[in-house]
């Protein structure tokens, strides 16, 4: 559809090089004067977003890999240190995590697009073919990625998914030796994963380039799966097709902004913000929501071989699909039987992913079975059934006299459809929000934070309250070893001046060295130093508290978390609630009983505790009323000591937090604004084309 | 294409060549053609500014067109602004404040990071350690800072120079503190192209860069070889009469 153009610069300058390098006629050919079926929705907008995610990631991945550390000990602190340190790291790790997540949600949506549109069909089955091999890189990319931050889910997600591999007869155990490059996952296997991380963007980027080739060899499909036969059928890409993919991409954008700026942890896990520890797994794995759909067939079979081959199988078949549908009608639009179990697949796929992210007991494992069972049926016993016994309506004519027949406007499927997809996105990531819900512990109750909403700040007394409770209490136990004293003056914090972060400074001791005479010696902190550890080392410290570990409070209160329940994770993604941390924490530290109840047997050495999980918390009481002085006159209680101190972790976990959401109003204006614009700015450029 | 003769008061992009296309280009579009010509393919992988601009073409009806109505910028539709070309503009330039906005953090986060910034505050240094003819290399910001203390014999030769016949011309008292004429406190890097002189090196018993040749005399001044300028004072103060601080 795309032959030689038959442009022509006029400029001699670049008619010289079009003469010898054609590139400007290929560039015309293919993205100007390329005629696009004019009835495309748009579903078919996910295209060019996904383009442009891809270029968000390459382009914030590399600049990201200007300040990482691939190493085992440094990797975690390098990417603390790109949030903390680098102008603007937080935004840039912010886009580029929350950009992963967007990514694959565009991508499913583009691949169930094709499934409904059948686009896979007779001429694009290679088309198909070789966004099915994207898919899969960017699985692979995407997995790799979550492996590089180094935190407990990055580690143990590595571990498992590797270990997927043993199960390969014969050679198992010798591919997951060449995958870690050692005996266990650790620094070799984290530098290959950067590595190759970095990489396979660009391969994604050369297949996408295939894809589009293939894509223009062909000729889009489109709602009517008929194809284009006149031109009255097609409309030029610019500019009708280009504006409607930035009408498109600018409301993507929105939705994008909305994880960036205001719940960029919403779909994390609280797990990845504590460093990597190979000695304890965390109680729930749980992959990133993308994946769980398959992560949920995997664990369904009980037999590890057959897990795993089910598992990439589920992808795999994909590829065969154009085969195993040999349906002459493409668009389910026009398959009675096909649309509606389209939309029972759909149903399957979210119930899976649901159940990726529960623990694999009880009730779950059989439901999983059966949706793994109607998984695979719907592509080896339903779609061959169907396209023999179906009967499908008349299809239109020409995609002109497809575009006449709904001048009435179809509008109102299209949004239920919609919200029905929101709602079952919002399922599945509830699955992996109830994961965490806490066992045998009390929810705490929500509070309110100062801090918590579109507009929230930092209150800058609880601030300082809240670091003398620091300092004269926890600090005795818990470092804070993220945390600079030159933090203590900047802007969205306590509000000290640099003087007196300097002097706060010079009050701690501060091991420095070696000198001249070779030795370490001690000196008055600076404000360029770090809060020093209470232990030398995490031997030292588990001697001094009983065999437990004090963590580091740098990033509790982003650690932390607990499973909100049904629905009301969802009414949080609107109200932006995600202050479970500080709940928690804050809830910790007043959940005291001096007697646990009858029957609870509380190990020796023990404390009992409402809100920790398992009740049996080795730290002891650590706040008592009047056990703090303050000047300012608020009220020496345990209760204002919780809050305080709460929300001084709050500010050590996200020091730029108030950054962030005031630049997140910024962007949504100009993003609301942009998006206005270019939808009347679209209706203007379609206004002669219907 | 034939009837594309360019437009008065057109503003035009660049050649007056321009200016033909992007008449033909909004004709081709009014006439329902689904190809576009030159400017259009040159700059459609270009900013969102161009292509909404060029979005805007497709718009334009025909009757609007014959007269050249239609084109997007200002001087073409001083007689007849009308909406669609302010909602063009309009479209275009909040795009383009957007894409120029995104760049920002892009470029900006290759400034040093705070920590870097935080680490360069200034540092003390004792001099009593340091005996008269010795010197010591301390490092400050990354860059090695020479503490020479001059030799009687050293501080007369850096005195009693003639000024002007230097190349970087500068007296020793500029270049070292008042009643502190025996501490040299220079910036340690060639100034020719940033190799590390080494010191009691070179014809003036100042520094010689191995790289290049390039010599300094006892006052760290440029005397021989490529190097431009003089070896750099850092900012430093004396804190007590043992004591330096540097920055």
């Amino acid at each position: 559809m795309s032959g030689p153009s038959d442009f022509q610069p006029t400029n001699p300058a670049l008619k010289w090089i079009e003469r010898r390098l054609p590139i400007m006629g290929l560039m015309h050919s293919s993205f100007v004067a390329y005629p696009t079926p004019r009835n495309l929705n748009y579903w078919w907008t996910f295209g060019a977003i996904l383009s442009l995610m891809l270029g968000v990631q390459i382009l914030t991945g590399v600049i990201l890999a200007m300040h990482y550390t691939p190493h085992a000990d440094l990797a975690f602190k390098s990417v603390e240190l790109i949030v903390r340190d680098v102008n603007y790291g937080w935004l840039l790790r912010n886009v580029h995590a929350c950009g992963a997540s967007m990514f694959f949600f565009a991508v499913y949506i583009h691949m169930f697009r094709g499934l409904y549109y059948g686009s896979y069909k007779e001429p694009r089955e290679v088309l198909w073919i070789l966004g099915v091999i994207i898919y899969l890189l960017m699985m692979a990319t995407g997995f790799m990625g979550y492996v590089l931050p180094w935190g407990q889910m990055s580690f143990w997600g590595a571990t498992v998914i590797t270990n997927l591999f043993s199960a390969v007869p014969y050679f198992g155990e010798s591919i997951v030796t060449l995958l870690w490059g050692g005996y266990s996952v650790g620094n070799p296997t984290l530098n290959r994963f950067f590595s190759l991380h970095y990489l396979l963007p660009f391969v994604i980027a050369g297949v996408v380039v295939l894809h589009i080739w293939a894509l223009h060899v062909a000729g889009q499909n489109n709602p009517a799966g008929v194809e284009a036969k006149t031109e009255k059928d097609t409309v030029a890409f610019t500019p009708y097709a280009t504006i409607k993919d930035m009408f498109g991409v600018s409301c993507f954008l929105l939705f994008f902004a909305w994880f960036i700026f205001y719940m960029p942890n919403y779909l994390g896990d609280p797990e990845n913000y504590i460093p990597a520890n190979p000695a304890v797994t965390p109680p729930h794995i749980v992959p990133e929501w993308y994946y769980l759909p398959f992560y949920a067939i995997l664990r369904s079979i009980p037999n590890k071989l057959a897990g795993v081959v089910a598992m990439f199988g589920a992808i795999i078949i994909l590829a065969f699909l154009p085969w195993l549908d040999s349906a002459k009608t493409r668009s389910s639009k026009y398959r009675p039987l096909a649309k509606q179990f389209f939309w029972m697949f759909v149903v399957v796929c979210i119930g899976l992913g649901y159940l990726g992210a529960q623990p694999p007991e009880g009730i779950y494992v059989i439901v999983g079975r059966i949706l793994t069972f109607l998984y695979f049926a719907y592509f080896l016993i339903l779609l061959p059934l169907l396209s023999r016994i179906e009967t499908p309506r008349p299809v239109p004519n020409s995609i002109a006299d497809d575009v006449l027949a709904k001048s009435g406007g179809k509008a109102a499927p299209m949004v239920s459809t919609v919200i029905a997809l929101m709602v079952a996105g919002g399922l599945l990531l509830g699955g992996a929000d109830s994961a965490r819900a806490a066992e045998g512990a009390s929810k705490p109750p929500a509070q309110k934070w100062s801090f918590s909403g579109p507009f929230g700040k930092f209150d800058r007394g609880a601030l300082q309250r809240g670091l003398k409770v620091y300092k004269e209490v926890c600090a005795s136990c818990h470092g804070l070893s993220f945390v600079a004293f030159r933090n203590l003056a900047e802007s969205g914090g306590p509000g000290y001046s640099v003087a007196q972060a300097a002097a706060f400074a010079s009050e701690y001791k501060v091991k420095d060295g070696p000198n001249d005479q070779g030795e370490m010696f001690e000196r008055p902190g600076r404000p360029a130093d770090y809060f020093p550890s209470p232990f030398p080392n995490e031997q030292a410290a588990r001697v001094a508290n009983g065999g437990a570990f004090p963590p580091d409070l740098s990033l509790i209160t982003k650690a932390r978390s607990y499973g909100r329940g049904f629905p009301q994770f969802l009414i949080d993604f609107f109200t932006q609630y995600q202050e479970q941390g500080p709940d928690y924490v804050a809830a910790l530290l007043q959940g005291y009983e001096d007697k646990p109840p009858a029957g609870f047997n509380l190990p020796a050495g023990s404390y009992f505790n409402n809100y920790f999980p398992g009740h049996a918390i080795k730290m002891p009481k650590p706040l008592n009323d009047g056990q703090v002085t303050y000047d300012d006159g608020s009220p020496a209680t345990v209760a204002q000591y919780a809050k305080d101190v709460t929300t001084f972790l709050m500010w050590t976990a996200e020091p730029h937090m108030e950054a962030r959401k005031a630049l997140g109003l910024q962007v949504f204006v100009f993003l609301i604004l942009l998006t206005v614009l270019l939808y009347f700015t679209k209706k203007k450029v379609w206004a002669n084309a219907h | 294409m034939h009837a594309c003769e360019p437009i008065a008061g057109l503003r035009s992009y660049g050649k007056g060549a321009n200016r033909t296309i992007l008449d033909c280009l909004f004709r081709r579009i009014g006439e329902g053609k689904s190809g576009f010509s030159a400017a259009a393919g040159a700059a459609g992988a270009g900013s969102l500014f161009r292509i909404a601009l060029f979005g805007a073409s497709g718009a334009v009806p025909l009757a609007a067109d014959k007269k050249g109505l239609g084109i997007v910028t200002t001087a073409s539709s001083a007689d007849h602004p009308t909406r669609r070309d302010f909602l063009y503009v309009a479209t275009g330039a909040v795009a383009a404040v957007g894409a120029a906005a995104t760049v920002w953090p892009l470029v900006s986060q290759m400034n040093p990071d705070a920590s870097t910034i935080a680490a360069g505050a200034p540092i003390e240094v004792d001099l009593t350690p340091i005996a008269e003819g010795q010197d010591i290399k301390v490092f400050w910001r990354g860059k090695p800072i020479y503490i020479s203390h001059r030799t009687k014999k050293q501080i007369e030769a850096a005195q009693n120079v003639q000024v002007s016949s230097l190349p970087d011309p500068q007296p020793d008292s500029a270049r070292v503190k008042a009643g502190h004429d025996q501490w040299l406190v220079v910036v340690g890097i060639c100034t020719h192209l940033g190799c590390i002189p080494i010191a009691h090196e070179g014809a003036y018993d100042g520094f010689f860069c191995p790289c290049h040749g390039s010599v300094y005399d006892t006052s760290g001044r440029i005397r021989q070889g490529p190097a431009p300028t003089n070896l750099p004072v850092p900012p430093y103060t004396f804190v007590s009469d043992t004591k330096i601080q540097i920055g």
